[in-house]
């Protein structure tokens, strides 16, 4: 059962409609011990970075995601603002992150970029893993987002994508994968990186 | 690699969709739950829904319409007419959809747009400009469907949208509106070029060969309405979209 962390930022709904679609139950919470609970976490995010870790800490959700995702080893799957709060630190308001993988979250600043970065683009898929199979440069994914990732480990890299400069689009360490983009809005795409993430077995994500 | 989006903008009069042409003669198009199946189908880039009376009704899109939309819609889409208040915002957020579209209420008060992006963050924020050009080749920004003009100018009215946190841009010529013979480049390039922020011209695309020169002349995505829901030479209501093969090739 893959539990949908509620921490009252992000659209749950388009999320818990994409597993209906694809037929793999998924509920929603807010509750620490039902969350305490999951076979498989989700946190999606969208929104300001700080607000969505001073939400995180409100809600006492951080003390039990801490544990399933670095103790007891949770596959979890982060989207957008998800991603983003795993890593160290955002530039999006000089706030400290989850800090479950190394990296950090930047502001876009490439000259006559637009920003944010929204819309259609792919993703070069850097590493082999579960979650990415049956994805390639084809594959077309929404984006929206105004800060991206930087990896400091570059094994933990696992999609990339351009926009003005290359960025991380997608990492994976272990138990922890972040995406970018929005798989629950990404049609077919996205579709099968949730099923892949829904059926990878829990002891082996790699 | 980054492909500008292509979105139909659909317009809601009541409880059905209609299409105008430069802001007037609403002719019933159809349901729009039923053209939402079908974009869905067709795996649009992205929809938005505007309630093109809900301004001058004094009322908010329905809640309700939107949730439906949102139980058919598997891609992002953003939904406008009306929103004065935050609490409606967060509604029609929480109902699914992705981003909310603000004219009139952004007319009134550009600094309601900050309270938006702050709550909601500035991706979902859509401040939307409907402009005319005056017979001397000056552009004038108006709202509420057309109907009340703006003292300020066009780009310090686009670079007030952008300081208090606009996402997007929405730029919608009224003069093109549903002619079908290609957008305001012009109005396009001057809005673009001042601004860092996403540009989505609407208003007057009548062929994919349309969107590619908007796209050119600096338009981040490009909507349609006229172009999505009509076909042929007698404009017979036809739900369609380009296949995605052709939007790849038209923007490479």
């Amino acid at each position: 059962m893959i539990t949908i962390i509620d921490y009252g930022m992000g659209n749950l709904r388009s999320v818990q409609k994409a597993f209906q679609h694809i037929n793999i139950e998924a509920v929603s919470s807010s509750d620490p011990a039902t969350v305490a609970k999951a076979d498989k976490l989700l946190l999606p995010g969208v929104g300001h970075f700080a607000n969505g870790m001073k939400r995180l800490k409100e809600t006492g959700l951080l003390e039990v995601l801490n544990q399933k995702v670095l103790i007891e080893k949770t596959p979890v799957l982060g989207i957008c603002l998800g991603m983003q709060l795993m890593t160290s630190h955002s530039e999006e308001g000089d706030v400290e992150g989850l800090n479950w993988v190394s990296a950090r979250t930047r502001k876009f600043r490439s000259e006559g970029l637009k920003i944010p970065h929204m819309g259609w683009n792919n993703v070069h898929v850097a590493k082999p893993a579960l979650i990415a199979e049956g994805i390639n440069d084809s594959n077309m994914f929404y984006f929206v987002h105004s800060y991206y990732v930087s990896c400091e480990q570059s094994n933990d890299v696992l999609f990339e994508t351009t926009y003005g400069d290359t960025f991380v689009s997608g990492f994976q360490k272990e138990n922890i994968t972040g995406v970018q983009f929005h798989p629950e809005k990404s049609y077919k795409s996205g579709f099968t990186l949730l099923k892949n993430f829904a059926t990878a077995p829990c002891s082996d994500q790699e | 690699m980054f492909r500008p989006r292509v979105i139909p903008a659909l317009l809601l009069k009541g409880q059905g969709l209609v299409k105008t042409v430069q802001f007037k003669n609403p002719r019933y198009i159809g349901d729009p739950i039923n053209a939402v199946r079908i974009f869905n189908d067709l795996e649009v880039d992205e929809l938005m829904l505007l309630d093109i009376m809900a301004t001058r009704e004094n009322r908010c899109i329905s809640t309700e319409i939107v949730k439906q939309v949102g139980d058919e819609a598997y891609m992002p889409f953003a939904v406008g007419g009306g929103i004065t208040t935050l609490a409606q915002a967060v509604a029609l957020i929480s109902a699914g959809a992705e981003k909310v579209v603000i004219n009139s209420a952004f007319a009134r008060n550009p600094a309601f747009i900050k309270e938006l992006a702050a709550e909601l963050g500035n991706q979902s924020v859509v401040v939307s400009l409907d402009v005319k050009k005056t017979w001397l080749g000056k552009y004038e920004v108006y709202s509420a469907g057309g109907s009340t003009k703006s003292k300020s100018a066009l780009t310090d009215l686009v670079r007030q949208a952008q300081d208090n946190g606009a996402g997007e841009l929405l730029l919608n010529s009224i003069g093109h509106e549903g002619l079908m013979k290609g957008y305001d480049l012009e109005l396009i390039r001057s809005v673009s070029s001042v601004v860092q922020i996403p540009v989505v011209a609407c208003g007057g695309a009548g062929s994919i060969k349309h969107l590619r020169e908007a796209a050119d002349a600096g338009a981040h995505a490009l909507a349609a309405g006229s172009l999505f829901v009509y076909h042929g030479p007698r404009n017979a209501v036809l739900v369609n979209y380009p296949e995605k093969e052709d939007l790849i090739n038209n923007f490479r």
